[in-house]
C-alpha cells in the first residue's frame, strides 16, 4: 500500500504532464467548447428555433402524423392505377439511368485506373474530370434536361445517367486497380497483347465487383429517384409532392408507405442478384 | 459409346447436361434482361416521338431525344455569362450581380447543413446501440429502433421538406429538421453497424466487475468506435452540404431559393453563378473533410 502510494509520488515528480492535462490543452478544450456552443446557438437563433415556433410547428405536426391511420386506400382503378404507374416509373428511370451510367462509365474507368494508364498527368485529369461530375447535383441535372426534353420520366433517366457517370467511374477504376497482377504476368508470358491482358486477366476479377457496384447503386436510385419527380422528372415525387401541396395527407402517408415497400422489395431482389451472380 | 469405361460415359453425360442447363439459365436470364430493358425505356419515354418546327416553318415529327439536344444546347449556350477580357471587372461584377445576398446564403447553406449534421450525430448517436443486435437490451427495441431508422432514411430528405415545411413554416428551420431526420436514419445504420463490428471483450470486463448497461456502453464500446463515426459524420456532413443547397427549392431555406428564381424569371447567367458558387463549395468543403478524415485515420489505423 505505502509503496504503491510511494511510487505514485515518484512518477507524478519524474512526469507531472502524464497526471494532469496541461494549462494549453485546457486552454484549448474551453475555447473549442465555447466557439462550438456559440456557433450552435448562433444558428439555433438565426434559424428561429424558438420554443413557440417549436410547440406549434410539432402540433402541426402530429396533426400531419395522425393522418397516416387508417391508411387511404384507393377506390378505383383509374387511381391506382395513376400510383402504380409512378412507381414503375421512378423503377424504370432507375434502371435506364443506371444502366447507361454503367455502360459510359465503364470505358472511361480504364483511362482512370493506375494499372492500365500509367501516364500520371492523363490519370489525374480524368480522374478530377470524375470528381467534377460528382459534384453535380442530381436535381439541377434534372432541371436543366427538363428544359431540353420536357417534364417527364427521360429528363429523370438522364439526370440520374449524367451523375452516375461520374460516381461509376471512380468505383470501377478503384475495382480496376484493386486487382491482382499475377493473372496479367501470366497472359503476359504466353504472349497477350494489351486488350487480351485486359479482357482475360484484369476483367474476370473487377466484373463481379463492378456488378456489385451497380446493383447497389440501382438501389440507391430507387431512393433518390423520388425526389426527381418532385421537380417534375417523372415517377412517384410528382403524385407525392402534388398530394402534400394539396393537403390531402392520407393519400401523400399511403404513397410514401408504398415507396418504401417498393424500395424493400428492390433491396431484396437486388440482394437476390448479388448472391446470384457474386456468390455472396 | 468410347470403349475406355462406364464411368467416363457417365462424366460425358453429366457435362452435358451441366452445359445445357448453364445455357438454360444464360438464355432466360438474358431474355428477362431485355425485357426489362425495352420495358423501362418504354417507359422513360425513350420511343417517344414529338413535334418540331423547322426554321422553314413546317411541323414535323420527330424523335423526343434527337429534338431535345439542340435545345439543351441552347440552353446550356444561354447561361454562359458574356465575359471581355478587357472589361473582366465589370462583366464578372454584372455576372454576380446579387453576390452579397447569394454570400449570405451560402452561409446559410453551410450552417444548415452543419446544424442537421449535428441534430444527425446526436439522433442517431443515441439510437445506434438499441438498434445494434449485439448492444440492444431486448429485440423489440432492436426492431422498433432499427424499422424507425430504415423508415426516416428511405425518404428523401426533400420529401421531409415538403412535410416541414407546411408544419413549421418556410425557412432553414424545416430543412434543419428534414436533412437532420434523413442523417439520423442513414447515420444510425452506420454507428450500429460499427457498433455490431467492435469488439465485444471490453464489454465483458465491465459488466464482470459490476457495470451497469450505461457504463459497459460508455467505457466498453463508444472508446472503440469514435475513429469510425467520425469519419462516417465528416462523409455525411458533405452530402448535408450537397443536400442543404438545393432544399431550398421546396421552401425550406438556403441557395436553393434562388435556383428557383432564377429559373422562373428566365435570369440564365444567375443560374450558372448559383451552379459555381455550389460546385466550389462542394469541391472545397469535400477537400477539407477528406484531409481531415485522413488524418484521423493516419492517428488511429481506424475509419473509413
Amino acid at each position: 500500500m505505502t509503496d504503491l502510494s510511494l511510487d505514485l509520488d515518484k512518477a507524478r515528480r519524474l512526469v507531472p504532464d502524464a497526471f494532469r492535462t496541461s494549462p494549453r490543452t485546457r486552454l484549448l478544450r474551453f475555447l473549442g467548447w465555447t466557439a462550438f456552443l456559440l456557433l450552435t446557438g448562433w444558428c439555433l437563433w438565426d434559424f428561429g428555433f424558438s420554443p413557440a415556433r417549436i410547440v406549434d410547428g410539432a402540433q402541426r405536426l402530429a396533426t400531419v402524423l395522425a393522418f397516416m391511420f387508417p391508411p387511404h386506400i384507393w377506390t378505383t382503378w383509374a387511381e391506382w392505377q395513376e400510383v402504380l404507374k409512378g412507381l414503375g416509373e421512378t423503377v424504370a428511370m432507375a434502371f435506364m439511368g443506371t444502366l447507361l451510367g454503367a455502360l459510359v462509365a465503364f470505358p472511361l474507368a480504364f483511362l482512370g485506373a493506375k494499372n492500365i494508364l500509367p501516364s500520371t498527368w492523363l490519370r489525374l485529369g480524368v480522374r478530377r474530370g470524375f470528381d467534377a461530375l460528382r459534384a453535380v447535383e442530381q436535381l439541377i441535372l434534372a432541371l436543366v434536361f427538363i428544359r431540353a426534353f420536357g417534364l417527364g420520366p427521360l429528363a429523370g433517366i438522364l439526370a440520374i445517367a449524367v451523375s452516375e457517370v461520374g460516381t461509376f467511374s471512380k468505383l470501377f477504376s478503384e475495382a480496376i486497380e484493386n486487382t491482382s497482377t499475377k493473372p496479367v504476368d501470366g497472359i503476359k508470358a504466353s504472349g497477350g497483347g494489351p486488350l487480351q491482358t485486359i479482357r482475360y486477366a484484369v476483367l474476370p476479377q473487377a466484373l463481379p465487383v463492378i456488378l456489385s457496384v451497380v446493383l447497389y447503386n440501382f438501389e440507391s436510385n430507387t431512393r433518390t429517384g423520388t425526389i426527381l419527380g418532385i421537380v417534375g422528372a417523372g415517377g412517384i415525387g410528382f403524385l407525392l409532392a402534388d398530394r402534400i401541396h394539396a393537403y390531402r395527407w392520407p393519400e401523400a402517408w399511403t404513397i410514401i408507405f408504398l415507396i418504401i415497400f417498393m424500395v424493400y422489395l428492390i433491396d431484396g431482389f437486388s440482394g437476390f442478384l448479388r448472391k446470384r451472380i457474386i456468390g455472396g | 459409346m468410347t470403349a475406355f469405361s462406364p464411368a467416363i460415359d457417365r462424366f460425358e453425360l453429366d457435362y452435358a447436361a451441366a452445359r445445357r442447363a448453364a445455357r438454360r439459365v444464360n438464355l432466360v436470364s438474358t431474355l428477362l434482361f431485355a425485357i426489362c430493358f425495352f420495358a423501362a425505356a418504354w417507359i422513360g419515354g425513350f420511343f417517344d416521338m414529338t413535334q418540331v418546327t423547322l426554321p422553314g416553318g413546317d411541323r414535323v415529327e420527330m424523335w423526343k431525344i434527337w429534338a431535345g439536344l439542340p435545345r439543351l444546347g441552347e440552353y446550356l449556350y444561354k447561361t454562359l455569362p458574356v465575359l471581355h477580357w478587357d472589361s473582366l471587372g465589370a462583366d464578372l461584377a454584372d455576372w454576380f450581380w446579387r453576390w452579397k445576398v447569394w454570400l449570405r446564403l451560402l452561409l446559410e447553406t453551410v450552417l444548415i447543413a452543419y446544424l442537421a449534421t449535428l441534430f444527425g450525430i446526436v439522433g442517431a448517436f443515441l439510437l445506434s446501440f438499441p438498434a445494434s443486435r449485439n448492444l440492444s437490451p431486448n429485440p423489440l427495441v432492436l426492431n422498433v429502433t432499427r424499422r424507425y431508422l430504415e423508415i426516416v432514411r428511405t425518404v428523401p430528405d426533400l420529401v421531409w421538406a415538403l412535410i416541414f415545411v407546411f408544419c413549421f413554416g418556410v425557412g432553414p428551420l424545416a430543412g434543419v429538421l428534414a436533412i437532420g431526420l434523413h442523417a439520423t436514419g442513414a447515420l444510425g445504420k452506420l454507428y450500429s453497424e460499427a457498433n455490431e463490428n467492435a469488439d465485444m471483450r471490453p464489454l465483458e470486463g465491465i459488466k464482470a466487475s459490476g457495470g451497469s448497461w450505461f457504463d459497459q456502453i460508455r467505457y466498453g464500446i463508444v472508446p472503440q468506435v469514435v475513429p469510425n463515426i467520425i469519419s462516417y459524420t465528416l462523409l455525411r456532413f458533405e452530402i448535408n452540404v450537397r443536400s442543404s443547397s438545393i432544399i431550398g427549392f421546396v421552401g425550406a431555406g438556403g441557395l436553393g431559393q434562388e435556383i428557383r428564381v432564377a429559373m422562373s424569371l428566365q435570369e440564365y447567367t444567375d443560374l450558372s453563378a448559383l451552379f459555381l458558387i455550389i460546385f466550389v463549395t462542394v469541391i472545397v468543403i469535400d477537400m477539407l473533410s477528406e484531409n481531415v478524415r485522413h488524418r484521423i485515420i493516419g492517428l488511429t489505423g481506424k475509419g473509413v
